[in-house]
């Protein structure tokens, strides 16, 4: 396989993080975007040593800033002479209960988790475009497949988030543009610290191989790990009067 | 968010005893992790209670998500990484540059904070001292909340301390260290097959005296005639002629099955791999892990011990001439019908800087325990023994010294380390299991536990 070149929002940390580090082993050119400029230097430095020197370029990008994405996407650009590939693992989670408490967490996610992330894969999209295409692959949730009783909130955000990028396949996979929608299980990483880990729960680790088999294969979805392939077939076919039951 | 929540969980060291109950802070950005934290822990390598939180209502940060590696300079062989880096994942970085940590211990699963905190030594003492002499700077988030870069020209007594200081110093961020070349990404190594302890002894000097990398192994199962057998192991790197141009393969792992194994299984093993051992002759080329990390070929070895867990003595027995001491302290063991599933001896060379360090000139003996409710009468008997050696016992491997016999074992030392813990953290806001058990600190929730509890802590299921 070629050299990609990948600008990544979301590679300080969990899913992100794991996902950059193979990019990186696998002699991938990366661009990493995020908010804290101390946290995305030593991310960037951490990667380039890990892929034996090859430099990596970093740009300041907040998903509560739509203002900073043309720019940062820009500069990922310019730093590798184009883009291949467009990662968004960035994002916000918290729990029903306290989504509940806290009617404005409550908006900062849905505000982090859909509109900006839309907003932020429009401005992917229309670049990846303008060159040809490439590949756009953001990380929305099993959570949006089937609303629950546990995560009504984020389910309703990643739910929103998976018909947008289905939406973008249907209207734009004729030009070029290749949209791969990553459906992780619960993992532990410092998102999810502190709850229980409910059964099929994943490492950071174990997420990230499955992304990059499907990436290679060229899935337009990947569950990760890929269990919840099947896990799903089965809870979307679950009556509503079972789900309202069903305690997850 | 993940502030708001509070979840316990069980927590134990390597040995699986002592077991208790705490609250984890795991998070990238460790700064954010040890803020009202009283411990820091790792890997959770350290056997007994080292990483261990005083109580339920003590907050214990976990390093291990900040692994980020921050600076490597091959041409000055300096490293500076998060604290969480493991072992393992640094020396998949070093190995194709040709680079080497100068000093590793027996599994490759420690984070570079958790080598600096048990100041960890390997086959190479003798010749390398403890991870500690290559440490050149720390990044310590103290118990006030601030964070200092600590080198041996800023605060000598603080550096000192913390190296084997079990992290009650202050939470370790950062580690810089030195890094060393080897002319290949393979190993040297040959084993020497011996009768007895005296001759374990003596062939260890020996291999000592020309070998970097050196340890014996003794089966503490063997019965009869094979009692005391066991080899010499001594290894060096392979030179760049005498080494294939490829790496070795990454080291396999075989998990074991959590099945707790009986002392006659363990015994028919030890039949197979001591003879084996004796009828090796000769050099052979091999993966530095096979040399430095033997164990992590059976991930969970641990468990084998069963619900009971594993208890490891390992004690120093100083001086030029430890082997009486060596054979009274086996003579100990067996006189208490206790039996080591596995017992390793290295010789030491010179004592680091670490106030609390535990290698010193003489040898030390790591015995593999089962947790039986006669282990803590045992560990007594063999405290009194290297006690009145003059020895010390290793703290990160301990679960059941008592407090009276470390005091008189580390008369000279626990004043110095203590005085660095009054100027750092007078209040003692830093605090472990080990040190509630040890140093005297308060256990958490400020109440003292009744005897009856101090007792059912201290007797293994």
């Amino acid at each position: 396989m070629s050299t990609r070149r990948i600008a990544l929002l979301g590679a300080t940390a969990g899913l992100g993080r794991a996902l950059a580090r193979r990019f990186a082993a696998r002699g991938d050119d990366l661009v990493v975007l995020g908010r804290d400029p101390t946290s995305l230097a030593r991310t960037a430095e951490d990667l380039s040593l890990r892929a034996a020197g090859r430099p990596v370029g970093m740009a300041r990008c907040d998903l509560l800033e739509a203002e900073s994405f043309a720019p940062a996407l820009e500069r990922a650009e310019e730093l590798m002479g184009g883009l291949d590939l467009v990662v968004v693992t960035a994002g916000v989670f918290a729990t029903q209960e306290e989504l509940e408490r806290d009617a404005e967490a409550t908006e900062h996610l849905l505000m982090v988790d859909l509109v900006r992330t839309i907003r932020f894969c429009e401005e992917a999209k229309r670049r990846l475009l303008h060159r040809g295409g490439g590949t756009l692959c953001v990380f929305s949730s099993v959570a949006g497949e089937q609303a629950r009783r546990s995560s009504v909130l984020y389910g309703a955000a990643k739910a929103g988030l998976t018909r947008y990028l289905e939406g973008l396949d249907l209207r734009h996979a004729g030009e070029g543009l290749h949209v791969v929608t990553v459906k992780p299980g619960f993992a532990r990483t410092s998102m999810t610290e502190g709850l229980s880990p409910p059964p099929f729960a994943a490492e950071a680790d174990e997420i990230a191989e499955a992304v990059m088999t499907g990436l290679d294969r060229g899935r337009r979805v990947i569950y990760a790990p890929s269990i919840w392939r099947w896990v799903l077939a089965v809870v979307r076919r679950l009556p509503r009067a079972v789900m309202r039951r069903v305690e997850f | 968010m993940a502030r708001s929540r509070q979840r316990t969980e069980e927590l134990s060291g390597w040995g699986r005893f002592p077991v208790v109950r705490g609250v984890v802070h795991r998070d990238e950005d460790l700064s954010r992790a040890c803020a009202g934290a009283a411990l820091t822990r790792g890997l959770g390598r350290s056997y007994g209670d080292a990483s261990l939180p005083a109580g339920e209502t003590d907050i214990v940060a976990c390093s291990v998500r900040a692994d980020r590696i921050l600076a490597l300079d091959e041409a000055r062989c300096v490293l500076r990484a998060e604290a969480g880096l493991s072992l393992a994942a640094l020396e998949a970085l070093l190995t194709p540059r040709g680079l080497a940590c100068p000093v590793v211990p027996g599994t490759a699963q420690v984070t570079l904070g958790g080598m600096v905190a048990a100041d960890v030594h390997g086959k190479n003492h003798h010749v390398a001292g403890t991870f500690g002499r290559h440490v050149r700077a720390l990044r310590l988030a103290l118990a006030d909340g601030g964070e200092v870069e600590v080198t041996r020209e800023t605060d000598a007594e603080l550096f000192a301390a913390t190296l084997g200081g079990l992290g009650l110093t202050g939470h370790i961020l950062e580690v810089e260290c030195a890094l060393m070349r080897v002319p290949s990404a393979w190993m040297i190594v040959e084993t020497e097959p011996v009768t007895d302890i005296a001759a374990t002894l003596t062939g260890l000097a020996e291999a000592s005296a020309g070998w970097p990398y050196t340890a014996a192994w003794t089966d503490g199962l063997a019965r009869g005639s094979a009692a005391e057998r066991g080899y010499v192991l001594r290894a060096r790197w392979a030179e760049r002629d005498e080494a294939p141009a490829m790496p070795p393969a990454a080291p396999r792992s075989w998990r074991v099955p959590p099945i707790p194994l009986t002392e006659a299984l363990v015994r028919a093993h030890h039949g197979r791999h001591f003879a084996r051992a004796a009828r090796r002759r000769g050099p052979r080329l091999v993966s530095p892990a096979q040399v430095l990390h033997p164990l992590d070929a059976f991930a969970g070895w641990n468990r084998l011990y069963g619900r009971g867990g594993l208890v490891q003595h390992q004690g120093l027995l100083p001086g030029p001439d430890p082997g009486p001491a060596v054979a009274r302290l086996l003579a100990t063991l067996a006189a208490h019908g206790g039996r080591s599933w596995l017992t390793v001896s290295k010789d030491f060379g010179a004592a680091g800087e670490g106030l609390l360090s535990f290698p010193a000139p003489g040898v030390s003996v790591a015995l593999d325990l089962p947790g039986r409710p006669t282990t803590p009468a045992l560990v007594d008997a063999l405290d009194a023994l290297v006690a009145e050696a003059g020895g010390r016992i290793y703290l990160a491997k301990d679960a059941l010294t008592r407090a009276d016999v470390l005091r008189r074992m580390e008369a000279d030392r626990l004043p110095r380390f203590n005085a660095v813990r009054d100027r750092v953290d007078p209040e003692r806001r830093l605090r472990s299991a080990l040190s509630v058990r040890l140093l005297g600190d308060a256990p958490a929730g400020g109440r003292a536990a009744t005897a009856a509890q101090r007792r059912r802590r201290e007797t293994p299921r």
